[in-house]
């Protein structure tokens, strides 16, 4: 390998005039495969003749050189080491004859005489192979200059290979203006500018960009700009997307990224929390959080779905943005069928799949650090209270021994009601029943639910039904229920029966409804309210208000925060026991109209549910809460914590010796907190809920083929021997030393974003196609230091931003941007416009508008009537505030997937229908008109204008001045004075006259008459409007110097 | 001649940016673009423009110019508009064969549901005795001007994912859709107006905005929306008290202060953005200008049922449709989510019927009045069929994919022709089967790009609208 990397030889053209690119080189250079074959090969061979051995033709295999020189079916070897004429690959890539040529012609794909004279000279020189270089750890070479900073000694070293220099050094403003672009997002301010051109003066560029550099990496604005850079590769949005997209709480995964950047949390750590942060030893809340980032993908909630298709399509997309965000490669290659190009096969594609596929699409309530605290404190309260029981009742143990041994012999015989046909009477559900008979709904947030079973369970005498609403981690919050706080309503039951050769349902008649729970009888509460139930005459309460025939009643059994999402558990004793002949079909609706109607936003179905029938006489649930019951079907000796736990409180609140201390404990949950919000993650299933992955026959979700185990592709770097087969061992391995593509694409990412190209121009494509890097050296030294570094980004920033390569004027001699227009060399610093939210958030700050406020939910931004209006389902809580939220970063923004910001996706912001690992940048009129006439750009020309005014000294030229200075970071030029004054001038003069509305022009529809400087007139403020709305506009305002 | 393939790649991308910044006139900008996948999918043949939306030449000599096509969201049934079948008027209330059931999912009813009669009779029209029902008696006025596909079918059953993959051609969300890689394969040959416009009526479409959305590709190639009320593109209106010659003055200075820093800087980008403000001020004229009917005579207005043009409707956008191919557009897509008929099928479909009609068949009509409709291709229809059996009692059909009906007109397409047949109950395919992406290839092949040619390179993959499927179907091709 390393031999190959010391022949290279540089693409001739670059040294070259322009024109005389293809002029022959004299001294026949080596061949580097790398670089020159291996794309060839890619381009026109891999497809038939690559890694797949699905589609591989004539079984001839070119990718790897073994196969090659044994040949394929026809025994013919394709290459022949040393022998160009004898070699089959030459011979019919050389053919004139239609029929023999390879690649086919009517693939388009024809080798060009130059490809063909390069692999002539490598199979001339032994065709010899190496390993795609990205695929190989990298490797941290000496800086080719000591004493210099090793970013500029290799750019350097490059460029006198090219025979160019470095430009000179940016000016100090500009320097000054680029660093807090690129390091917090927004412009400095005149006073930054100023005080950071003295530093300059006083300590010299180097240790004044030095001490700025650690000035703003420090500052928490820092976390918010290069937190958008992670959310882009994370496909982070606030709503769920599909044709419902429903609004979704992610941000406080979200504010985590933001925290992580700003602590610098090493981006060894910074992954593995997100992958595996739930499998951490004692995980925290925090890590729970993070993990928030395996689920920032699509959840479909159309009518009639099938989840499980859907889930698999989550599951594509959870490794598609995984593969892209972390090794730069996008498995979907591999996702029908072995990879065509990289060294990915079929089963290596669901290997890494079934590291995230055994896991619950969970969600789990964020509370705030008090709140946690205070959780903890009742948590330590409630096993006091339990301990003083056990004090206070010094025989316990034997009376929960006695108390139990009674119940279990109590307890009916219950038999599972086995679902021949599981259904919904509206078709928008598809339940499904699972291995613990439970039936469990997701998909489509149903208002008005209604889901049946219908079985031929034996009814010879069976006397009652039992419905047991049960937890279960796909559902939120565990469940049992549906609703926004896992909890459900359950508003009818109906049983019915029908015997072998009748064609109707004949209604079994109910009685005697028994529950372990339920909530007092009262009217259903304002946040489930509906349009069907106008004159709210829904009510909830105990368990005879599912079998009274009416549907606006409901059993109800929330026990408040902190005991919500736990089981219950109902029986209905039929009036008659049922007999019938064998054959007798049983059927048992649940309807579920408690819910409130806003598109399911406000549904309170019942999302678990298992039903199970007896023949005992008089059968009846005891006032017993329904997780001890469930605790006891366990044997003692089995039990875990929390079974123990429930059965011990469930005994004493039935316990007279202890009803003291059962009072306080209640009290002490009336003091559990209600979260201010949640978070979607992963959590991995374990028990009957384990999932085996099997391979999907090309990648159809219903065609599942063989069973495959967690594992990783063999062309990366081996599996570390101890890890455990889980999303935690797989993060060990993706951020083990040895893992080539992690450091590499880490690094090119945070290069890409100061540079607007990465030292691989495509992220999201680290693979055989992707062309090799200009400056490799460069990459592998800066991958392998950030991970020398304790994968701190801060260091890496550090680092590049202090090389004279970042500092460099950036408008280059036209020579040189004539030779090298896409600055590939480096010898020039970056320009380019910057991203959507660094527009806005500069156009506020410019303004003085920018609300500071790191985190919390995302905000409304005003959006016209006529975008509002283009969604399937409007968005009724769509509320922009009209306070100073209003002016909050990009960051910020509620995404919603089916209707993108206008204003950011005007400006190249992606929607997150999928991982992002590249924005482009586009110069269109929407993204123009948006910066002239979007409401908050034409409220930040007027704030702008008030704030020349106040701000800006006492003469238009001073105002221009310090308008220039806000927007540019630089003064205004006397050419640039003149024709601002020109404008300044026209239309004053057009306002005393009369023909513009200087109210209107001026003042934004919120600024009060108060907030004005008395001496300002209205015709004198819309003026500067006129100027400040072209000052955010310029060119150099919207760009990176 | 001894350079590796990408060093001469890359070569050539020098010289274009080169030549471009020589240009000055750069037109939209394409910063941060990758020309290497420009470059890439026809390699040596073409060269890239340095504007991403030039004109360029097809791959072969095109059909059709532009589209022009009428998304029916929601999904029209083809047994009460297009497809004829009096056997299952005949089985009424019968239960459906069980050998037809066999693997068949619908989305919300069980398959083994009851058969329902079509709700509207049929007759044949036109010199090729072209069968429609009286839902639609303007589109069968045209029927020697129709090319029917009637056997149609699809992958998806539900609706998001169904009308994804009709416009993308894939179910999995983030690919460019039709118009996109129409404009990429095509450039735009409007000055003043987008290449790629889009036109809603009734209500947004479960697929959202990625149904017209560019995927991967840049985002200059996505659709934009002329809305029917408020601005319509927008932002288009200039600031309370802002008038036209108050922006110009803006406009004015912004420009000569652009070029004042571009003289300083000399980054190219600089003239594509001033480039930009001035197609943006374009626009406040010709975008207002389009959406103004009130230059069309009454005669037109009343042949395409639009009754009042100042209001938002399907009729209105059908003859914006016609004056935006007018004036060169080259891609207009006009969605109406209204077809979702699950009940009350028999009056839902003929308001719908009632409401599109007219202006289907009037834009048709006037584009062949104007010598527009041989280089345009018309498109009409929806992401799949719906069941013969009943859904809910007994007015409404479930989502199916195994058949439906499409129709279409114009540029290179037979006239007066039916393609394909379902059974006698209007279930399977029996003869002719159109996928998808056999409909997409064909469109392509029509305005002049072979499916397997129009690529682009993302993630290491040469994408294309087709995926790995599609055959150009020769027999819709006059």
């Amino acid at each position: 390998m390393s031999g190959f990397r010391s022949r290279f030889s540089p693409p001739s053209w670059l040294s070259l005039p322009l024109g005389l690119v293809a002029a022959p080189v004299l001294a026949v250079p080596e061949v580097d495969f790398t670089r020159e074959v291996q794309p060839i090969l890619a381009e026109h061979c891999f497809h038939c003749h690559g890694p797949d051995a699905q589609d591989r033709r004539g079984g001839l295999r070119l990718d790897d050189r073994e196969a090659a020189l044994k040949g394929g079916k026809s025994g013919v070897a394709a290459l022949v080491p040393g022998k160009p004429a004898e070699s089959e690959l030459l011979a019919r890539i050389l053919s004139p004859h239609e029929d023999e040529v390879m690649p086919p012609p009517k693939e388009g794909k024809k080798v060009g005489p130059r490809e063909q004279e390069v692999l002539r000279r490598w199979v001339e020189a032994g065709a010899p192979y190496a390993p795609h270089w990205a695929f190989v750890p990298p490797v941290k070479a000496a800086p080719p200059a000591a004493g210099a900073n090793p970013v500029d000694a290799f750019v350097a070293a490059r460029l006198r290979s090219h025979q160019i220099d470095f430009s000179p050094a940016a000016d100090p403003a500009v320097l000054c203006r680029r660093l807090h672009l690129d390091l917090l997002g927004l412009p400095p301010s005149p006073a930054d500018v100023a005080a950071f051109v003295l530093a300059v003066s006083a300590q010299g560029l180097s240790a004044a960009t030095e001490d700025l550099a650690r000035r703003l990496l420090a500052d928490e604005r820092f976390g918010e700009r290069w937190a958008r850079v992670w959310l882009d590769a994370a496909r982070y949005a606030d709503s769920n997307g599909y044709e419902k997209d429903l609004p979704r709480e992610q941000w406080a995964w979200r504010d985590w990224v933001i925290r992580a950047f700003n602590r610098d949390l090493g981006y060894d750590r910074f992954l593995t929390e997100q992958i595996a942060g739930d499998l951490l030893p004692g995980a925290t809340q925090e890590q729970i959080v993070a993990t928030g980032f395996l689920r920032n993908g699509m959840v479909n909630e159309e009518g009639a779905i099938i989840p499980e298709q859907f889930r698999i399509e989550g599951m594509f997309d959870r490794l598609d943005c995984v593969g892209k965000a972390t090794i730069g490669l996008s498995l979907q290659c591999a996702q029908c069928h072995t990879h065509k190009f990289d060294p990915i096969t079929h089963d290596e594609y669901f290997g890494l799949y079934a590291f995230f596929n055994s896991t619950f699409e969970a969600q789990s309530w964020v509370y705030t650090p008090e709140q946690q605290q205070l959780i903890e404190t009742l948590r330590r309260d409630l096993a006091a209270i339990d301990a003083s029981t056990k004090a206070a009742v010094p025989d316990w143990a034997e009376r929960l021994e006695q108390w139990s041994a009674e119940l279990v012999r109590q307890r009916p015989a219950w038999t599972p009601f086995l679902a021949e046909e599981l259904a919904s009477t509206s078709g928008l559900n598809h339940p499904v029943q699972l291995a613990d008979h439970s039936i469990l709904t997701l998909g489509h947030p149903t208002t008005r639910g209604d889901i049946f079973v219908i079985g031929t369970p034996a009814l010879d005498g069976v006397t009652g039904l039992r419905i047991e609403a049960l937890t279960h981690g796909d559902l939120e919050f565990n469940g049992p229920g549906r609703s926004k706080y896992g909890t459900w309503a359950l508003s009818e039951l109906e049983v019915s029966v029908m015997p072998p050769g009748c064609d109707q349902w004949e209604k079994v008649a109910l009685r005697g409804a028994t529950a372990d729970f339920a909530e007092p009888v009262r009217g259903l509460e304002e946040e489930w309210k509906a349009n069907f139930d106008k004159e709210r005459r829904r009510i909830i309460g105990g368990p005879e208000l599912m079998i009274d025939g009416a549907n606006d009643t409901a059993w109800r059994a929330d026990r408040g925060p902190g005991r919500r999402n736990a089981e219950s558990a109902a029986v209905v004793q039929f009036t008659e026991p049922q007999r019938h002949p064998a054959g007798t079909k049983l059927r048992v609706l649940l309807r579920m109209h408690h819910s409130g109607d806003d598109n399911g936003r406000h549904n309170t179905a019942l999302g678990c549910a298992r039903i199970s029938l007896t023949r005992a006489p008089d059968p009846r649930v005891p006032p017993v809460d329904h997780a001890a019951m469930l605790a006891l079907e366990v044997p003692a000796g089995a039990r875990d914590a929390r079974q123990h736990t429930a059965l011990f409180r469930a005994w004493r609140a039935q316990e007279p010796a202890a009803r003291k201390f059962h009072t306080e404990a209640e009290a002490a949950w009336k003091r559990y907190p209600a979260a201010p919000t949640s978070v979607l993650h992963l959590r991995e299933r374990g028990g009957v809920h384990a999932r085996e992955t099997r391979l999907l026959d090309r990648g159809a979700w219903d065609r599942p083929k063989h069973a495959v185990q967690p594992h990783v592709p063999a062309a990366l770097n081996p599996w570390p021997e101890d890890a455990p087969r889980d999303r935690l061992g797989f993060a060990r391995w993706l951020t083990d030393r040895r893992a080539p593509l992690t450091a590499r694409v880490a690094v090119n990412r945070v290069w890409q974003t100061l540079f607007s190209t990465g030292l691989v121009e495509t992220p999201e494509d680290f693979g055989t196609r992707s062309s090799p890097p200009e400056h490799r050296e460069l990459l592998d030294w800066l991958a392998v230091d950030f991970m020398d570094q304790c994968w701190s980004h801060k260091e890496l920033l550090r680092r590049i931003v202090t090389s004279r390569t970042y500092q460099q004027d950036s408008s280059g001699t036209p020579a040189l941007r004539e030779r090298d227009p896409a600055n590939r060399l480096l010898a020039r610093g970056p320009r380019f416009r910057v991203d959507a939210e660094i527009v806005r958030d500069s156009a506020l700050a410019i303004a003085g508008l920018l609300h500071h406020q790191v985190g919390g939910p995302s905000v409304f931004p005003p959006v016209p009537e006529n975008v509002l209006a283009y969604n399937f389902v409007r968005p009724t809580y769509w509320q922009p505030p009209e306070d100073a939220q209003r002016y909050r970063r990009g960051l910020y923004l509620f995404r919603k997937r089916s209707m993108p910001d206008p204003m950011l996706s005007a400006f190249d912001a992606p929607n997150a229908d999928f991982a992002c690992a590249r924005r482009v940048r586009s110069n269109t009129p929407l993204a123009a008109l948006t910066g002239l006439n979007e409401p908050v750009f034409v409220e930040a020309a007027q704030a702008l204008a008030l704030r020349l005014w106040r701000e800006g000294g006492g003469s238009d030229e001073s105002r221009i001045d310090l308008a220039y200075r806000l927007c540019t970071a630089r003064a205004a030029r006397p050419a640039e004075q003149a024709v601002a004054r020109r404008l300044l001038t026209e239309a004053r003069g057009r306002l005393q006259r009369g023909e513009l509305p200087a109210a209107e022009v001026a003042f934004p529809p919120r600024l009060k008459a108060a907030d004005l400087p008395a001496d300002a007139t209205p015709a004198e403020l819309a003026a500067w409007t006129l100027v400040a709305r072209v000052m955010l506009n310029l060119d150099e305002t919207l760009t990176k110097p | 001649m001894h350079e590796p393939v990408s060093a001469s790649l890359r070569a050539a991308q020098a010289r274009l940016l080169s030549r471009r910044w020589f240009l000055q006139d750069c037109g939209v900008g394409m910063a941060g673009l990758a020309l290497s996948s420009l470059l890439a999918r026809d390699a040596a043949a073409r060269s890239a423009p340095a504007n991403p939306l030039a004109v360029r030449p097809p791959h072969f000599a095109p059909k059709a110019k532009r589209v022009i096509y009428m998304f029916m969201a929601g999904a029209p049934s083809h047994l009460e508009l297009f497809d004829h079948k009096p056997e299952l008027a005949r089985r009424d209330g019968q239960l459906p064969p069980a050998e037809l059931l066999k693997d068949y999912r619908a989305a919300f009813i069980k398959p083994n549901s009851a058969l329902l009669g079509p709700k509207y009779a049929f007759a044949k029209h036109g010199q090729a005795g072209t069968e429609f029902s009286e839902l639609i008696p303007q589109i069968a006025s045209i029927a020697d001007d129709l090319c029917v596909v009637r056997s149609m079918q699809t992958d998806a059953v539900n609706h998001a994912p169904a009308q994804i993959l009709m416009n993308t051609g894939s179910q999995q969300f983030g690919r460019p859709s039709f118009g996109s890689w129409t404009l990429y394969g095509l450039g735009s040959e409007s000055d003043n107006l987008p290449g790629y416009v889009v036109l809603t009526s009734a209500k947004g479409t479960s697929g959202g905005a990625s149904n017209y959305g560019c995927g991967f590709l840049p985002t200059v190639y996505g659709g934009i929306p002329f809305r029917g009320t408020g601005d319509p593109v927008l932002y288009l209106s200039n600031p309370a008290g802002v008038d036209t010659r108050a922006q110009r003055a803006s406009l004015d200075t912004l420009n000569e202060l652009n070029a004042l820093a571009q003289a300083d800087l000399g980054d190219p980008e600089t003239a594509a953005r001033i480039q930009s403000y001035e197609m943006a001020y374009q626009l406040q004229t010709s975008a207002p200008e389009l959406m103004d009917l009130s230059q069309e005579p009454a005669a037109v207005l009343e042949e395409y049922g639009i009754k009042d043009p100042g209001q938002a409707s399907y009729a209105r956008n059908c003859l914006l449709a016609r004056r935006l191919a007018e004036r060169g557009v080259r891609f207009v897509q006009l969605f109406h989510e209204a077809w979702d008929q699950h009940g009350d099928l028999t009056k839902a479909i003929k308001r719908n019927c009632e409401d599109t009609d007219r202006p289907s068949a009037a834009l048709v009509r006037d584009l062949k009045r104007r010598g527009l409709l041989d280089d345009t291709l018309v498109i009409w229809g929806g992401e799949f069929g719906r069941t013969p059996m009943v859904q809910g009692g007994n007015d409404g059909r479930d989502h199916h994919n195994r058949s439906f009906t499409m129709w279409m007109a114009g540029g290179g397409l037979k006239r007066g022709h039916v393609h394909g047949a379902t059974d006698e109950l209007g279930f399977n395919v029996v003869r002719d089967p159109v996928h998808v992406h056999d409909l997409n290839a064909t469109l392509l092949h029509l305005l002049g790009l072979e499916h397997t040619r129009l690529t682009y390179r993302f993630q290491g993959r040469d994408f294309r609208l087709t995926d790995v499927h599609g055959h150009v179907v020769k027999n819709l091709i006059a």
